[in-house]
């Protein structure tokens, strides 16, 4: 039934990951791709985000790492000549840029078939006019709503309305620049916002404490629908549905409301003509039937991502044979084989999302959660009970919390305001209230949360107080752990509820509850997700544990053929789609090998948690517990630590200690290099050095120890107040100030005090070894000088500007500390390097960041490699080395301060970037032009903004200044620059700081639209939230006009977009570049 | 709680907890995959004999609405006036509700009709032995006493049909314009209230009532409990009603197997029959498929229908019969439910097509 004459598809990826369009469009992209290639269609792909697995080899048969622009899109286009092009599996960035291309006629020009969906439905569902005109014509009803496009308009529609009004942007991704106003002062300053990012702005009112449900739809075309999943967001209307703890399925409505939502969501897809699957969100009315539709989404989603791994029904897959032309008839259910897609999911068990954020990281953003995204992953448990799955959930996060109860106590100042104002810490604040006696009745008019969650987080606290009044001891409590496991708790928040935790410390004591627990044969089974609940058999791989059934649905061989792989968990700042794609690589060189690969990972944006990419997928948590729990089940022949990022390397030690085979290095090993103490012992003994350090607990011995090394220092506090946990302090006014607000310095929670090397490069090997020696290797260079975190700089590879001598002396020290590690499998090392000096900042045995974009930049798997020197194979040293490149490889960082309001978009020791692209070139600029034009810069048309810091850096930027005079830019700058500029002949049209008096005022400017692009570089490396530079700052970002915060950055920039134009890009292939 | 325990005919158990009626019942055991509507499952009549099972682990937790009755004398919320099915078998019981039309819990409600709960059971096992042994008797016990008391009775042997149709005529909707004759051999709430908002007048008659007299322009054959070999009697109407060729006839699930069985073909028993909610068919020689709601433990078999007979819908899953259609006469059934109440609303447009047929007479 499919479409003969496609025999080309163009793919467009969604770029780097950002708040609001993240790993989930690796993972439907990756399908699409798979789709495409069973039907012996050729791919290529255009997505820069170098780390996702879908960029990898063999997935697309032509790779462009460029970005998914119009003018990209397009130059590709016209090389490769494709037949088709699928919109709808890169989220926002690729539909928006599909809208544009068709707007401009270019599939027409070059005959290229929009597969799938039609652009007509795409606009029809993203211009909101339209959208309700449409659902108008079938009788559906939308949420009151006005599309304005200038501010007058939006303030009349908003007392129209009524306040609270919501106000949303045209076609932005997550809800971007949107927001909830009560008056019009909120209205003016949200509408500027918003205009900034779409020049139509939506006027909308507000539902708030209605329920929020969402559809996933799938249509072929033929006409035939389904409706995958639902799902019902825990929290009311008002929040983001990315920032809401989603259940599936509802758990809520009556049949009669499940089925008229259903009814509709069938209506408006046939109506509006989708090919594939859509998204349809309603608000719903706790008191009676009444509905509105929120919105549509004319293409794979965030949550399409989660309703295929909460049913087992691959939807983007499944949308990809569609787009062909296949029937739902044609195609058979991927986990039973026998039975056709055309069916509805029974699910036997309760799915809970819950978001992760990260706003810790960042100074002075607002944490109140809205109608604009701001968690940065998620995570998806699963359970028989709503009770287990949301404890599983809460632990899944990674924020050091034991599951809703049992946790370290919060302090509320104003509990009803914390209830009545979600943010982040929402659900532990309920917690808090419940354990201080509020009702779920006043919960529920506090929050508007349904009753039903609360009565079902009521249980949980219940059966935590029954546990506080036992001794563990008594007969009955054997029924009462039963109870409790059946609830989701750990064997840890029981010990620490029966108080065992205090007589031996919580991890003897969470093992003693083990022990117990295993006498009483409590223990959790193994289940299956089959997508039909048990009524037809399958041989699905896609497994979880509970405690509520008495039965495994698999069999354990017992013949140690198996070897589990620990992913990474939820994405976060720090650890994102790069550990995704180091465990698929293990995975899939496990499987090469002969082995049976088990995953065990619960990211539900992840390409590892897809049951086909392994032998056993076990979509369940990565504590020490858990993982015991599955290595007893399948007594594998070992496990990987290594490619999944520090949630696994943290479990190395404790699991050797239960006798779980670690492969590759040792978890002695692993806790040398993770233990401060140890490791810097270490080197001093092997003669390496480092930066000087010291842990300190007392606010004089942290004076004695800046004296002896002077200022700038590192400060690291173990506990960390308020705000970013790590601070460069240049002096001892800042010092105190940082200690005294944001640490607690004390015999139990030092402070670890470190030199802080400036204007030092900063140089990263990564690396494989065998046996502690290395095997293969990639250095690489950062763009920026030290002081800013790895995760946030530019990167390249290879290095371009370091002195032979520093590149020996790297190699050097790498071989001695993987010889004394005596390391096998994957490690990394972070150096500085200034005058060839070489100091080791930080060492990790395990894959890092870097992995995917130096092993795809030197087209060396390694982690393959690394994989294999783990399960023991033979391997030979590649003969590729990264000074046989004749092209390099950039890697830049996504940051999305325009999600995070109020945040400081400066960067410093602490990570705050959500993602990152890697782009090659013939040279550094040609590589960094496209990696920058990735990442959302623009390159700007007239004037610029400068205010660069201190004398030095003054200096730094003194030649980017000349290159922009000589291409005609006006130059804006503050006092100092300006002056410093026109003493060394650069022109400048003086500006002021919103401190100063006198115009142009710089803030004007901006809002004027007079400068496209803004450097600011702070003086020095300490927050002033409210400082000058942080308005001018976050008014970029708020008014998106591209802002650089460093200067050798800025520099890099202004050096590439001077010296050539984006029409002299190459546009290559990654096969093209030959290595 | 109280213990309970589920024992099957093999000799397999299960212990639970009780949060119904307690009162030892046996019944056949059957499991149901839809993941909502629990109030109308336990009042289909359909359910009669049987002990339900329910693979969507959280139930009770929109409560049960109230019993009130429409103008018409129908029940508002539910599907019949009672609860027909012997007992409900559930993972996880929500003894706690939250629903604006809520009245009671599910388990006060068992308890007020005398219907046993069991909570607590491994679902998921249990719905795997009857998938692999096929459907089986079982019994639901408090204590050991019981279970030597309790004996399985043979489900086929009893004529459930007759003890849950109607007794009497009832009138619905009089003079409303075309007349229907609706054979209740225990027909739910919602497919006589589709009937009635297309404005016809709906004749409902018991399931051995012999309608000839009646003046009327089409027949109307609903769902039912039990084995189809029961409705002798119902078969034979059916027969008399097909001397008229132009009479349009319509049947849903047992009205499906009865009216295959008026036209010469056979009816066998499913292994573990279909229930639930995602029931995919397709309209046989189309690329149309619909999404159905389904409860039957029987099937027509396809093969013996008479050459003037043609299968109408197909399931997907398992190639079984899923409605027939005859190749010239207005006469027509599905094994599946349009009427929905549970379940997807895709297919209510049979029920227009019906009625348009009417409009022919």
């Amino acid at each position: 039934m499919k479409k003969e004459q496609i025999k080309k598809v163009l793919l467009l990826g969604s770029g780097a990951l950002k708040i609001g369009e993240a790993g989930e469009f690796d993972y439907s992209g990756s399908q699409a791709l798979k789709a495409l290639k069973e039907e012996g269609i050729r791919t290529v792909l255009i997505n820069p985000n170098i780390a996702t697995v879908q960029t990898s080899e063999g997935v697309a048969d032509e790779i462009y790492f460029l970005p998914v622009t119009p003018y990209f899109v397009e130059r590709v286009i016209e090389k490769e000549r494709p037949d088709g092009i699928l919109l709808s599996f890169g989220g926002q960035t690729a539909l928006n840029c599909g809208v544009s291309l068709h707007r401009s006629g270019v599939f027409e020009r070059y005959g290229v078939q929009v597969l799938g969906t039609p652009v007509q439905a795409i606009m029809d569902t993203e211009d909101r006019e339209r959208f309700v005109r449409r659902l108008d014509e079938i009788g559906v009803k939308t949420i009151r709503s006005e599309a304005v496009e200038t501010l007058e308009d939006a303030r009349r529609a908003a007392k129209e309305l009524g306040y609270p009004v919501i106000i949303r942007a045209a076609y932005a991704l997550g809800g971007l620049g949107s927001g909830c106003c009560d008056n019009e002062n909120e209205l003016d300053a949200l509408t500027e916002k918003a205009f900034s990012f779409s020049p139509q702005v939506l006027v909308e009112k507000s539902l708030k404490g209605w329920k929020e449900i969402e559809y996933e739809v799938v249509r072929d075309r033929f006409d035939n629908c389904i409706t995958v999943c639902n799902m019902e967001n825990f929290d009311p209307l008002g929040i983001h549905t990315g920032e809401s703890i989603v259940v599936a399925p509802s758990q809520t409505l009556t049949n009669s409301e499940y089925h008229k939502l259903r009814e509709l969501a069938i209506r408006i897809i046939r109506h509006i003509g989708i090919v594939g699957e859509c998204n349809v969100q309603y608000a719903f009315d706790p008191e009676s039937e009444d509905y509105r539709v929120i919105e549509v989404n004319a293409r794979l989603s965030r949550s399409s991502a989660l309703a295929s791994k909460a049913t087992g029904y691959p939807l983007a897959f499944v949308a990809a044979k569609l787009a062909l032309g296949y029937g739902l008839f044609d195609l058979k259910n991927a986990v039973t084989q026998t039975t056709p897609a055309f069916f509805e999911p029974a699910l036997d068990y309760v799915v809970c999302k819950i978001p992760r954020w990260d706003l810790g990281k960042f100074h002075g953003v607002d944490r109140v959660l809205g109608s604009s995204m701001k968690s940065v992953g998620e995570v998806m448990a699963i359970g028989r009970t709503f009770e287990e799955a949301i404890q599983k959930g809460l632990r899944m996060i990674g924020q050091g919390m034991h599951g809703f109860v049992e946790n370290k106590e919060l302090v509320i100042a104003d509990m009803d305001k914390a209830l009545r104002e979600p943010t982040d810490k929402r659900i532990f604040i309920i917690s808090k209230a419940m354990h201080t006696g509020y009702t779920v009745d006043q919960l529920h008019e506090l929050t508007k949360i349904d009753k039903w969650f609360l009565q079902k987080l009521q249980n949980i606290m219940d059966t935590s107080w029954e546990l506080h009044g036992c001794d563990g001891c008594s007969p009955s409590f054997a029924a009462l752990l039963r109870k409790a496991k059946r609830q989701g708790f750990s064997d840890f928040q029981i010990a620490r509820a029966v108080g065992w935790e205090t007589e031996t410390g919580g991890e003897a004591a969470a093992l003693r509850i083990r022990e117990q627990r295993k006498r009483l044969g409590i223990l959790p089974v193994v289940k299956q997700i089959d997508t039909l609940a048990a009524e037809y058999p399958a041989q699905t791989n896609y497994l979880y544990l509970t405690y509520n059934g008495t039965e495994n649905d698999v069999d354990y061989p017992d013949d140690k053929q198996s070897v589990v792989v620990l992913g990474s968990g939820a994405y976060r700042i720090g650890s994102s789609v790069e550990f995704d794609w180091c465990g698929v690589q293990a995975l899939n060189t496990i499987r090469q090998a002969g082995w049976r690969s088990v995953m065990i990972n619960y990211n539900p944006e992840t390409v590892s948690t897809d049951y086909d990419i392994c032998d056993r997928l076990y979509f369940d948590e990565l504590t020490f517990e858990r993982v015991l729990d599955i290595v007893e089940l399948e007594n594998p022949h070992g496990v990987i630590v290594s490619t999944g990022g520090q949630i696994p390397n943290n479990l190395a030690l404790r699991l050797d200690a239960q006798g779980v085979r670690i492969l590759g290095t040792s978890a002695a090993s692993i806790d040398r290099a993770e233990d401060r103490d140890k490791f810097s012992a270490m080197l001093d003994a092997i003669g390496v050095d480092q930066p000087e350090w010291r842990a300190l607990t007392s606010l004089e011995d942290i004076q004695e120890f800046v004296q002896e090394v002077g200022f700038p220092v590192l400060v690291r506090p173990s506990y960390v107040l308020s705000g970013a946990a790590m601070h460069v302090c240049s002096n001892g006014e800042e010092l105190a100030r940082f200690l005294a607000l944001a640490a607690d310095v004390s015999k139990q929670h030092p402070v670890v005090v470190s030199r802080f090397i400036e204007h030092a490069k900063e140089v990263e090997m990564d690396a494989v070894a065998k046996e502690g020696e290395i095997i293969a290797y990639a250095i690489s260079e950062h763009i920026e000088y030290a002081g800013v975190h790895s995760g946030d700089a530019t990167i390249q590879f290879p290095p371009q500007k370091l002195y032979v001598e520093t590149m020996r002396r790297v190699k050097r020290i790498s071989r001695r500390i993987a010889r004394e590690l005596n390391i096998s499998g994957p490690f990394n090392i972070q150096f500085l390097a200034r005058d060839n000096d070489i100091k080791v900042i930080e060492c990790n045995l395990r894959a890092s960041r870097s992995f995917p974009f130096v092993s795809k930049v030197l087209k060396l798997n390694l982690i393959e490699l690394a994989t294999r020197v783990m399960l023991g194979m033979e391997v030979r040293k590649p003969d590729k080395s990264l000074f046989d490149l004749d092209y390099v490889g950039i890697k830049a960082s996504q940051f999305s301060f325009n999600r995070l309001q109020h945040a400081d978009p400066v960067l410093g020791v602490d990570m705050a970037s959500t993602g990152e692209v890697g782009c090659l070139g013939q040279d550094t600029s040609c590589a960094l032009l496209k990696a920058m034009l990735s990442v959302g810069y623009r390159i700007p048309q007239k004037g610029i903004l400068l205010s660069t810091g201190d004398s030095k850096q003054k200096v730094d930027m003194l030649e980017a200044a000349r290159m922009l005079q000589q291409r005609g830019f006006t130059l804006y700058a503050t006092g100092g620059t300006s002056a410093f500029l026109e003493e060394n002949g650069v022109k400048t049209v003086r500006v002021y700081w919103p401190s100063e008096e006198g115009t142009p005022q710089a803030l004007d400017l901006l809002h004027r639209k007079e400068i496209d692009m803004v450097v600011n570089i702070p003086k020095n490396l300490s927050s002033r939230e409210l400082s000058n530079g942080y308005r001018i700052r976050r008014a970029s970002i708020d008014l998106n006009i591209p802002l650089i915060t460093n200067a050798r950055l800025a520099s890099a920039f202004i050096g590439a977009f001077c010296s050539m134009k984006v029409e002299d890009l190459a546009i290559q292939s990654w096969s093209e570049y030959q290595s | 709680m109280k213990k309970a325990t589920l024992i099957l005919e093999d000799g397999s158990r299960f212990e639970g907890e009780s949060f119904g009626y307690e009162k030892p019942v046996t019944g056949e055991v059957v499991f149901n995959t839809a993941m909502t509507g629990y109030p109308e499952s336990l009042t289909d009549p359909s359910y009669a004999g049987q002990l339900m099972v329910l693979t969507y682990p959280l139930v009770g937790n929109y409560g049960v609405p109230s019993f009130s009755t429409e103008e018409n004398g129908l029940p508002t919320y539910m599907e019949s006036g009672r609860i027909h099915a012997e007992a409900l078998i559930v993972s996880d019981y929500s003894e706690t509700f939250s629903h604006w039309n809520a009245r009671e819990s599910l388990g006060d409600w068992l308890k007020r009709e005398q219907v046993p709960g069991l909570t607590g059971i491994d679902t998921r096992r249990l719905t795997k032995v009857l998938r692999e042994h096929g459907v089986m008797m079982g019994k639901v016990v408090f204590d050991a006493q019981e279970e030597s008391f309790c004996k399985y009775p043979d489900y086929t042997q009893v004529n459930y049909v007759d003890q849950v149709s109607c007794k009497e005529i009832i009138r619905y909707n009089e003079g409303a314009g075309k007349k229907v004759v609706l054979i209740d051999c225990g027909v739910k709430a919602n497919i006589l209230r589709l009937l009635l908002k297309r404005e016809v007048e709906v004749i409902r008659v018991p399931w051995d009532y012999d309608f000839h007299a009646l003046h009327y322009d089409g027949l109307f054959i609903s769902n039912g409990p039990g084995d189809p070999d029961t409705c002798e009697a119902t078969v034979r109407n059916i027969r008399r009603a097909m001397q008229d060729e132009r009479l349009p006839i319509f049947g849903i699930c047992m009205g499906n197997q009865l009216l295959a069985k008026a036209g010469g073909a056979s009816v066998y028993k499913l292994k573990y029959g279909h229930r639930s909610h995602n029931q995919p068919v397709r309209m046989a020689g189309t690329s149309r498929c619909f999404i159905t709601s389904q409860n039957h433990g029987y099937a027509v078999d396809s093969d013996t229908l008479a050459g003037e007979w043609e299968p109408w819908f197909v399931n997907m899953n398992d190639g079984s019969n899923e409605g027939i259609r005859h190749r010239t006469n207005p006469w027509f059934s599905v094994q599946f439910h349009p009427e929905a109440a549970s379940g997807p609303t895709d297919t209510a447009f049979l029920f227009d097509e019906f009625v348009e047929l009417l409009k022919n007479r």
